[in-house]
């Protein structure tokens, strides 16, 4: 019987490269050896991958891409298909899932300078991927045909109307295919839903993996393993297969012990992965009362709102995405690792994620004012962590941290004056002390302490 | 042939027509795909003006219609109502309604309309698409004790007056858009028609 086998797998591999691509891939692939927690979410964005390509084919195989049918067919899936409750709550659950895994995905090249050379490119890979899931999760939203997938669809089609000289307005016309959110745009949504975005998602996966094999992993200590050889093999590196995909294994496992919860328990969470609103039938006459993104959009979607100036919003909200992907430029230190930069980088990490979080409860929010303004302000953080940033990429005498600090602090005055309303004078002036404070520690701690200082890194991976 | 028979500028200038030539031949053959995106015929055909009854209408009461599937609104302002319009142009971002596009000629005054008492909008907030509340001043809100009356986006909290003319310091750049009508009868108008057209 062994013999069979062998023979067969000699004669594939005469004739495709069987072996050669599960050794460079998996038995062959040297990964560090000091993987921890953060390291399991690139292989559980794969598994709930395969679960939404699974439940999506099945999932067209009863829905109907028609204004007139789509959320009675979808309540058809849920009541008379037999599983498909099932079926539907696990597409509907994976695609909040996805956003969960990804992010915290890209937390960990965050917090380990994953993103720096020589892995600029898997950054941008992984990027396009997060922009074509934000895409294809916007589109399956609109599916359901409830009244937050039409007015969801419509204020997002309309962030293209923002663009000047006229273009906006052709450009979400052509999008729409109509002069409002209708059949048209239901059915190519569907299209591009079911084809076109998950065929794009799956070569940008396949090409994330081959940038990321050709370099190799970063791990938490941010030392290049290849550095130190013996054999040819990284002295600190193990092989993908058994030892990761065992590792691997056991994330999926304690991954799917919580997704299984969510799906039979709480499929809706609250009206956090399937809002309320969406149970009620498209009304084209009439907006919901509270309209929101569903969670993994409102980051953004609360930049767009702190900006009381339609172009300038869609720009900041631009502007937030447009920096993650020049992270790698933006972030020169040569240090990799967040365990062996400074105290204030720490923190400056910390603060970014609490600023991205609480922007992400706020988009959620009805836009009172104190919301607003705290958007606001929040916006003001998130722009200034990639300047800092970009600011620590060097070794910068006092005199330029002094001058940035002017600039900048010039520059938060100047918009607070330019929007100035009397009405909410005290609400300005007060939260005006949030930036002012964070830019005046992370630009005089550096220039008049030493908390902006990066410890040696080894040569070598730190096992304890 | 060896490599040094070969003539390298004339390679490159092969090289560069075919791709150029080919470059349009794909430029050319995108234009049906892209152009299917656009609306159809029948998304144009469906345009039809629409006719409302308002007779019934209180001061104050407001009717909701589709056309062109996006709503309209037909609202009875009282006498209130349209002498409070001339006490907020220090509020408004265009009190005079000087964008023209937002209506047609004859909405281009202080009431927006063409008999004072009748507004007709499209509603549809300027900003992103949603469609906003109306709020009377005896409708509990959070707008604050001054509050005269309007429309209020949920979306993003634009704020329009009883005229949908936009107020300072919200994200809609501009005043709601009063649809093309005209006057049938006293109690009748119709919409996507323009007054004087028919």
């Amino acid at each position: 019987m062994k013999n069979i086998l062998v023979c067969l797998l000699d004669w594939v591999d005469a004739r495709f490269p069987l072996t050669k691509l599960w050794n460079e891939h998996l038995a062959k692939y040297y990964a560090p050896k000091n993987f921890n927690f953060w390291y399991f979410f690139g292989s559980l964005a794969l598994m709930v991958l395969v679960l939404q390509l699974l439940t999506g084919i099945w999932l067209t195989m009863h829905y109907k891409p028609d204004a007139e049918r789509a959320f009675a067919s979808v309540e058809y899936i849920m009541r008379d298909v037999d599983w498909g409750w099932l079926i539907r709550y696990l597409h509907s659950t994976g695609a909040s899932a996805f956003f969960v895994v990804v992010y915290l995905h890209m937390f960990r090249g965050l917090l380990y300078g994953s993103f720096k050379k020589p892995r600029e490119l898997i950054w941008l890979f992984g990027m396009l991927i997060y922009m074509t899931l934000m895409a294809e999760a916007f589109m399956g939203y609109l599916l359901p045909w409830g009244q937050m997938s039409f007015w969801g669809a419509q204020v997002i089609i309309s962030l293209f109307g923002a663009l000047p000289f006229g273009i906006g307005e052709a450009l979400s016309l052509w999008i729409r295919g109509d002069y409002v959110v209708s059949d048209a745009t239901l059915n190519r949504f569907f299209s591009l839903h079911v084809i076109a975005l998950p065929l794009v998602l799956v070569g940008l996966v396949a090409a994330h993996v081959m940038a990321l094999h050709e370099v190799g992993s970063n791990n938490p200590d941010g030392v290049e393993i290849k550095k130190v050889k013996a054999d040819g093999i990284p002295k600190d590196g193990i092989p993908f297969h058994p030892y990761y995909t065992v590792k691997d294994i056991m994330g999926v496992a304690a991954f799917l012990f919580f997704f299984a919860f969510v799906v039979f328990f709480v499929p809706e969470m609250g009206g956090w992965f399937l809002e309320h609103a969406n149970f009620v039938p498209a009304n084209p006459l009439k907006t919901p009362e509270h309209i929101a993104p569903v969670w993994y959009f409102t980051p953004f979607y609360a930049i767009l709102r702190a900006i009381p100036d339609k172009l300038t919003g869609v720009a900041a909200m631009g502007g937030s995405i447009a920096c993650l992907f020049l992270l790698p430029w933006i972030d020169r230190h040569p240090v990799k690792s967040i365990r062996f930069r400074s105290p204030l980088f720490f923190w400056l990490i910390t603060i970014f994620t609490l600023c991205f979080v609480i922007l992400g409860f706020l988009g959620t929010q009805p836009a009172t004012i104190l919301y607003s303004e705290m958007g606001f302000r929040l916006a003001e953080l998130y722009f200034a962590f990639f300047l800092i940033l970009s600011i620590y990429s060097n070794e910068r005498s006092p005199a330029v941290y002094v001058t940035w600090l002017v600039v900048l602090v010039g520059a938060i005055l100047a918009i607070d004056f330019l929007r100035f309303d009397p009405a909410k004078s005290a609400l300005i002036m007060g939260s005006a002390l949030l930036p002012l404070t964070y830019l005046a520690v992370f630009l005089l701690g550096p220039a008049f302490t030493r908390l902006n200082e990066s410890r040696p890194v080894p040569e070598r991976v730190v096992w304890k | 042939m060896s490599e040094k028979d070969v003539d390298l500028r004339r390679r490159r200038f092969l090289t560069s027509s075919v791709s150029v030539v080919g470059g349009v031949g794909a430029a050319f053959t995108a234009v049906p795909f892209v152009a299917s995106w656009q609306p159809s015929e029948r998304a144009k055909a469906i345009g039809a003006p629409v006719e409302v009854e308002f007779g019934k209408l209180e001061k104050g009461q407001m009717l909701r219609v589709k056309w062109r599937g996006k709503p309209v609104w037909v609202l009875r302002r009282g006498a209130e109502a349209l002498s409070g319009l001339t006490q907020l142009d220090d509020l408004l971002r265009d009190p005079g309604s000087d964008v023209a596009a937002q209506q047609p000629g004859y909405a281009q005054n202080g009431h927006r309309s063409i008999r004072p008492e009748i507004l007709v909008l499209v509603g549809i907030c300027t900003h992103l698409g949603c469609s906003p509340q109306y709020i009377k001043t005896t409708d509990p809100h959070a707008l604050g004790d001054d509050w005269p009356g309007g429309f209020f986006c949920p979306c993003h909290g634009s704020k329009f007056d009883l005229a949908g003319r936009v107020y300072k310091s919200v994200p809609a750049p501009t005043n709601l858009v009063v649809p093309p009508h005209s006057f049938l009868s006293d109690t009748r108008i119709v919409i996507g028609v323009d007054q004087g057209a028919a």
